[in-house]
């Protein structure tokens, strides 16, 4: 069997890139205009107690609220599907699809569509999928994967889209980006009016009113949700606040933490399908909400990643993600919160090395606009991870052989004496240039300081005090 | 408590502390016995081995009522949030939360509790690397700009986190080395002559970063420059 691919590796990948250069571009620009309109609002910390309290209270009373939502969304016309799992919600797509005879499809933003692998599902379908939102579309024509949950390629340059552009789309090479938006504005134009159905994500589902959200900075959304004959709204069955006043601060908070945006400049919202006295809209809307591990989280001990709005904002503060850039996580979800989510939906088999793709500087907490606790989780899941056998041995032993020392002073004052007698071939000036073994992934970069000859409780002790 | 670290590498930060302590009026006693507070362990998620460490560290100090001062922000973290949870429920859990109560690291000690007239001096220009336990977890920002009140400060964002990260350093060590090397390379931008900080982890990262690339950029822990130096 070939070892699993881990983070270290495709870390390794990308690590000095161009690629990663971009991300921390974008991500310190982002995060510059994230704390701009947080710091602008004088009760931005009440908002955020506030936003914190409606998704806790959401994520407590998710089986009234979804059934509130399903009644009323089929009051109002439109059809509510469930799926357990990602080849439910494939084949619950799929039926609509076949049922509306639909074969030409395009698609707003939907990270769950990539968690469920839809894309692929449907073009094995034989329909035609065409992703809409202009960095799923960038990503798309490249053949690339979304590495971020707000701006899928901003791990790429505009010179690195100017030349996808030519490539595929056969346009002169530009990389300003007024032409290139004008040249994908006019590509999807006939896709959108051509299209059978539309297929978007949901930012939130409003119990109240039977309404999804969507939000957008481009219309994509909207022109997906209104001009084909049929809508089909994805859901994480979490995405669900109870009644407008609470979407209301949710959409403040959101567009200011991803954006720095007061509001988005799209905020979509979608009742059932067209009226008899509505001027256009779809003629079936069906939201498919979808489980896909989530109740599983719900009970466990990382259930708070549930409330997450999706805003980003964690991945653009957190110093690994900037570093390494989303693709480094090998996961639909990145930074922080993926480091978090994944695990928590998948399982920690495949993905016990995220909760360690992190320093815990806590930066992800301080700029969450929910307040998740994400490095608590992170330790939690670290705990799992030990708990089940998923550490290396080096590390595992290595902090067992610690323990050991530490639990006498007399064994721990021998262990430094040891390890500078035998750090000494290795040191110049009190510092240790090389180790060997694992001890080498420190020195490789840095020197280490070498254990002193005289410890500090040796000291005070001579002292006399 | 000196922490595991300043014990066994940098006892001359634990004299800079003594000193300083000292200079603030306090009486000063170093309970003997002490290892380590089970951070690392903690850390990497191996919970029991935490807690053992942990229980040996509240055993050490259960001596007296006073004071647990630590020159550390991430230790004195992991004692004031991590014990009470780790004992929750516990025949140790009245103990864990009593220690909790009463350690305070070194910066909040001296600027809240004591308000001691200390200030750090330097003669070159100061860039001040926050830990990002003590700056998050503990709130220490302010108490590091009041004691650096007189020194003359550099453009430097010690808030972002330098990469170490603890087992992350030798975990994942590529991306600790690119975290710190940005972080490396706005100091020296800066014109800093002094990195000060709070913790001796980070300040260990960066030093060992520094001396690589071989630097003239000194650094130091806060407690150093609170004190006149001490060698020997």
């Amino acid at each position: 069997m070939s070892q699993p691919v881990t983070f270290v590796d495709r870390a390794g990948r990308l690590l000095g890139t161009p690629e990663a250069a971009a991300v921390d571009r974008a991500t310190r620009h982002m995060t510059a205009a994230r704390d701009a309109a947080i710091e602008e609002l004088s009760w931005s910390g009440d908002l955020r107690d506030r936003v914190r309290r409606i998704r806790l209270h959401s994520l407590a009373n998710l089986d009234r609220l979804i059934a509130r939502f399903a009644d009323r969304l089929e009051e109002a016309g439109g059809s509510v599907h469930f799926a357990a799992d990602a080849a439910e919600a494939n084949e619950i797509v799929a039926g609509i699809l076949d049922r509306a005879g639909a074969r030409r499809v395009v698609k707003g933003k939907s990270m769950l569509s990539e968690e469920i692998g839809l894309n692929e599902h449907l073009e094995a379908a034989g329909l035609e999928v065409t992703e809409t939102d202009l960095g799923e579309y960038i990503a798309q024509l490249a053949g690339d994967t979304p590495s971020h949950i707000i701006a899928p390629v901003l791990h790429m340059t505009r010179q690195d889209v100017g030349r996808v552009f030519a490539e595929r789309l056969g346009v002169p090479y530009t990389d300003e980006p007024a032409e290139l938006n004008a040249i994908a504005r006019a590509a999807l134009r006939d896709v959108f009016l051509d299209a059978d159905a539309g297929i978007t994500g949901v930012n939130f589902a409003v119990a109240d009113s039977g309404s999804v959200v969507v939000v957008t900075n481009e219309g994509n959304g909207r022109f997906s949700s209104t001009a084909p004959r049929v809508h089909i709204a994805l859901m994480g069955l979490e995405r669900i606040v109870p009644d407008w006043p609470s979407a209301s601060l949710v959409l403040e908070s959101l567009a200011r933490s991803a954006t720095g945006q007061r509001l988005s400049v799209y905020t979509n919202v979608i009742t059932g399908p067209r009226r008899a006295d509505d001027p256009d809209g779809p003629e079936e809307v069906h939201v498919v909400i979808v489980d896909n591990g989530r109740t599983a989280v719900l009970s466990g001990d990382t259930a708070e990643i549930l409330a997450c709005i999706r805003c980003g904002a964690c991945l653009n503060v957190c110093p690994v993600f900037r570093t390494v850039g989303g693709h480094g996580y090998g996961s639909v979800y990145s930074g922080p919160v993926g480091a978090v989510l994944t695990p928590s939906l998948e399982g920690l088999g495949p993905w016990s090395d995220l909760p360690y793709a992190s320093t815990l500087c806590g930066a992800c907490e301080e700029v969450c606009p929910v307040g998740i606790r994400i490095p608590s989780m992170l330790l939690e899941l670290r705990r799992m991870a030990a708990e089940q056998g998923h550490l290396p041995e080096w590390i595992e032993g290595g902090v067992r052989t610690y323990a050991r020392a530490a639990s006498s002073p007399g064994r721990f004052r021998r262990a430094r004496r040891l390890a500078r007698l035998v750090s000494g071939p290795f040191s110049k000036d009190g510092w240790i240039r090389r180790l060997p073994g694992r001890g080498s992934g420190w020195t490789r970069h840095r020197d280490l300081r070498r254990p002193s000859r005289v410890s500090f409780a040796e000291w005070w002790r001579s002292r006399g005090a | 408590m000196p922490t595991c670290l300043v014990d066994n590498m940098t006892p001359h930060v634990g004299r800079a502390a003594v000193s300083a302590l000292e200079a603030a009026g306090c009486q000063i006693d170093v309970p003997e016995g002490q290892t380590c507070c089970g951070q690392p362990a903690m850390n990497v998620g191996m919970v029991d081995e935490a807690r053992r460490m942990a229980k040996r560290t509240i055993e050490v100090f259960s001596g007296s009522d006073d004071t647990v001062v630590v020159p550390s922000g991430s230790c004195a973290e992991m004692i004031t949030h991590h014990y009470p949870r780790l004992f929750a429920g516990t025949a140790d859990e009245e103990a864990a939360n009593q220690l909790a109560g009463r350690t305070r690291e070194l910066t909040r000690f001296l600027v809240t509790d004591l308000d001691a007239p200390l200030r750090a001096k330097s003669d070159g220009a100061v860039a001040y690397q926050h830990s990002c336990h003590g700056l998050r977890g503990l709130g220490l920002a302010e108490c590091a700009d009041r004691l650096l009140e007189g020194a003359v400060r550099v453009e430097y964002d010690g808030t972002e986190c330098c990469g170490f990260g603890g087992l992350f350093s030798v975990a994942m060590p590529e991306v600790s080395a690119a975290i710190m090397d940005a972080r490396l390379d706005r100091l020296e931008e800066s014109g800093a002559d002094v990195l000060a900080g709070g913790d001796v982890s980070c300040l260990m990262h960066l030093e060992g970063g520094l001396r690589r690339r071989g630097s003239a950029i000194e650094v130091r822990h806060i407690a150093e420059l609170l004190t006149p130096d001490e060698d020997g």
